[in-house]
């Protein structure tokens, strides 16, 4: 007990000391003189409470431990029974596409945005989930490959006056080309090789494109990306030559909230398209493949599958899905720079991939869910909305290291009659 | 050379830097054999196996399967070309089901086609449902039948062995390698091994190449012995004969 004392007294003189060096006081400038002065005392009387918290938790740690150790084992939640049922889990499936598919009438058009932008991050996730999650191969340069499927469509639609619609395939098999092209060489690369030549690539792509600027005009960006088009029915008031607006074909008034919708249907069926064809690959040869791999590249070998093309193939198909999200995010913004593509994007959906629980799409749609909210409800707190958030990022590593939901077993199954 | 030759390694050698782990070893293996290779711990008899599976690039010698050289392909290919082994110890795929690990292991008969399997075109469908069938029908051999859904890591020791050795049967081999299978099973455990193998050779006509320890199964089940010693080429022949050599005797026993 005396040395639990001692250490929670260590621990709490400990935090005062940073506490008091970084909030309690204050570098202020008078004239040409800096002047250190003392907080006030509300300050202090938070510092107080923080050292009475530390003091007492580092006094009962042990027992608090043993509480959290017995809660644990407790708090692990799974799918409520009801979704094992076949025809019921299809029920509920098409329940929530239809809610889904309702919802930008019945909400606001800055909620519509914002699920619009959390479908982007969807997408991401699950396009990465295939690569980090399934294939198990660490890729801390996803932001590339969604940079390389934006400036795709902007360069094309600048340069040769291509739509959305005839973009958007382009751009995947494009993003395609260069996951093929980057995993070729690295791929035989492991673990935390692979990491930092991934990180590399993403670098090197936003500084291309931040440099080349007689192609891609640098820093300022590409402006004027149309938006996708409904059979050629444009959302704008007027339309360009040749083209009719929306509005005015139906003949109703003319809406701006009708573009923010057709956007948001548009990322859902992307998104939906996106669940589906991942949901079939994990079942299929090569998503079993992947599996395998990610568990033992020694056995794979010997039953005879090729370790280096299967990588390309996670890789390659990871990245494609990255391409049509960039896209997407090209039309949906009408301008892109390389600031968009910075390696927070890449942290950021590599974050909802781990927490989401490596392999399972749920997981990895409800994580998306939570990042892009987490931020936007915590915006009162302002400057500490980052804390806020490594700390529940820090919280749910420590008690939930599996993510939210650990990818489930099995994926085939034997029927017998 | 004669017909019946499915294995034929010639001088075959492999160095580690200063040392030669495996020195000129030659070994024939004909259709339908059972050939064990013994030796003393640390003769090199897994680094052969590594050789002839192609995990390693031997330093010279050759490897011929099927009168086809081997020893310059990638351990894929190996196994593609119809070559299956087992490891010291196991390496299954221990978070996927069995019934999973059997159906990977199918790779290469499965249709891979994206656009197929996208669309789940009829003959995809069909493709699979014949390698779940070829699964089905190897778990049932192996008497895994009723652990299909288990995670293969779950599974006690000797089902684990005996997962492996399907896993490489539903690859439809012509050679099955097995590292040591019977290292970790207790006695009622290898007896059951030794049958399965029997079995594998009779009904199956499969060809079987063998290291292992356990001297007991080694004679029941050989049709002929290897014996490497520090590498080298120690001695071969029929069970009998093995049994008799006094240079064996003496590898194994110690220099009176």
């Amino acid at each position: 007990m005396a040395s639990q004392l001692l250490y929670a007294g260590f621990s709490a003189g400990l935090t005062f000391l940073l506490g008091a060096s970084v909030l309690g006081v204050e570098l202020r400038s008078q004239g040409v003189n800096t002047i250190v002065a003392i907080e006030g005392p509300m300050i202090w009387l938070w510092l107080g409470v923080a050292v009475v918290i530390v003091f007492f938790h580092q006094l009962f740690r042990p027992r608090i431990e043993a509480l959290r150790h017995r809660t644990w084992a407790g708090s692990r939640f799974s799918l409520p029974p009801l979704l094992r049922n076949h025809a019921q889990r299809r029920l509920i499936i098409a329940l929530v596409i239809g809610a889904l598919l309702l919802f930008p009438f019945l909400a606001e058009r800055s909620a519509i945005d914002l699920a619009t932008l959390t479908l982007i991050y969807v997408m991401l996730g699950l396009g990465l989930n295939v690569v980090v999650g399934l294939a198990g191969l660490l890729d801390l340069g996803y932001v590339g490959f969604y940079a390389v499927g934006a400036y795709t469509y902007a360069l094309l639609n600048n340069y040769f006056g291509f739509s959305f619609w005839e973009a958007l395939p382009l751009a995947g098999a494009v993003t395609a080309l260069f996951g093929y092209l980057l995993g070729f060489p690295v791929l035989r690369l492991r673990g935390d090789y692979l990491a930092i030549v991934t990180l590399g690539f993403g670098e090197i792509i936003r500084i291309l494109l931040n440099n080349w600027t007689e192609l891609t005009g640098g820093p300022n960006g590409i402006s004027r990306i149309p938006k996708p088009t409904l059979f050629n029915l444009e959302f704008s008031r007027r339309a360009d030559e040749g083209n009719i607006p929306f509005h005015e074909f139906f003949g109703i008034p003319y809406d701006p909230s009708y573009k923010v919708m057709y956007l948001y249907i548009l990322a859902l069926l992307l998104s939906l398209a996106t669940v589906y064809v991942i949901y079939r690959l994990m079942r299929m040869p090569i998503g079993r493949a992947w599996e395998a791999l990610r568990e033992d590249d020694i056995a794979c070998r010997s039953l005879g599958l090729n370790p280096t093309g299967i990588k390309l193939s996670a890789f390659t198909i990871g990245a494609s899905f990255a391409g049509f999200a960039g896209a997407f995010f090209a039309a949906r913004q009408g301008f892109i720079s390389p600031e968009s593509f910075t390696f927070i994007e890449s942290a950021i959906v590599l974050a909802i991939v781990v927490l989401g629980g490596m392999g399972s799409q749920l997981g990895v749609i409800l994580a998306a869910i939570a990042m892009t909210l987490l931020p936007e409800i915590a915006r009162e707190f302002n400057e500490y909305r980052m804390l806020l958030f490594g700390l529940i990022m820090v919280m749910m590593m420590v008690w939930r290291p599996q993510g939210l939901l650990p990818l489930k077993r099995p994926q085939m199954e034997l029927k017998r009659g | 050379m004669a017909e019946s030759e499915l294995l034929s390694v010639r001088d075959l050698s492999m160095r580690f830097g200063g040392l030669l782990a495996v020195d000129q070893v030659s070994m024939e293996v004909r259709l339908g054999e059972v050939v064990s290779l013994i030796g003393p711990n640390g003769a090199g008899k897994t680094t052969v196996f590594n050789c002839i599976s192609g995990f390693y690039r031997p330093t010279s010698g050759e490897v011929l399967f099927k009168g086809r050289p081997m020893q310059r392909l990638p351990g894929f290919k190996i196994a593609r070309a119809g070559m299956v082994r087992t490891f010291q110890n196991v390496r299954l795929f221990k978070e996927m089901t069995v019934i999973e690990n059997l159906l990977v292991a199918q790779h290469m008969q499965a249709e891979r086609s994206l656009l197929k399997g996208l669309l789940l075109t009829k003959g995809y469908r069909r493709r699979e449902q014949e390698i779940m069938e070829r699964a089905a029908h190897w778990l049932e051999r192996v008497g895994l039948i009723d652990f299909a859904n288990r995670e293969a890591g779950n599974l006690a020791y000797g089902q684990q062995r005996r997962l492996e050795i399907a896993r490489c049967m539903v690859t439809q081999p012509r050679l099955l390698m097995l590292d040591e299978p019977a290292a970790g099973l207790n006695p009622n455990e290898t007896r059951d091994l030794n049958r399965t193998i029997v079995r594998l050779k009779q009904e199956e006509g499969i060809t079987v190449l063998l290291i292992e320890h356990d001297m007991s199964l080694v004679m029941d089940i050989s049709d002929r012995i290897y014996v490497v010693n520090q590498g080298k080429p120690l001695a071969d022949g029929t069970p009998d004969e093995i049994r008799r050599n006094p240079e064996v005797i003496k590898a194994y026993l110690g220099e009176e």
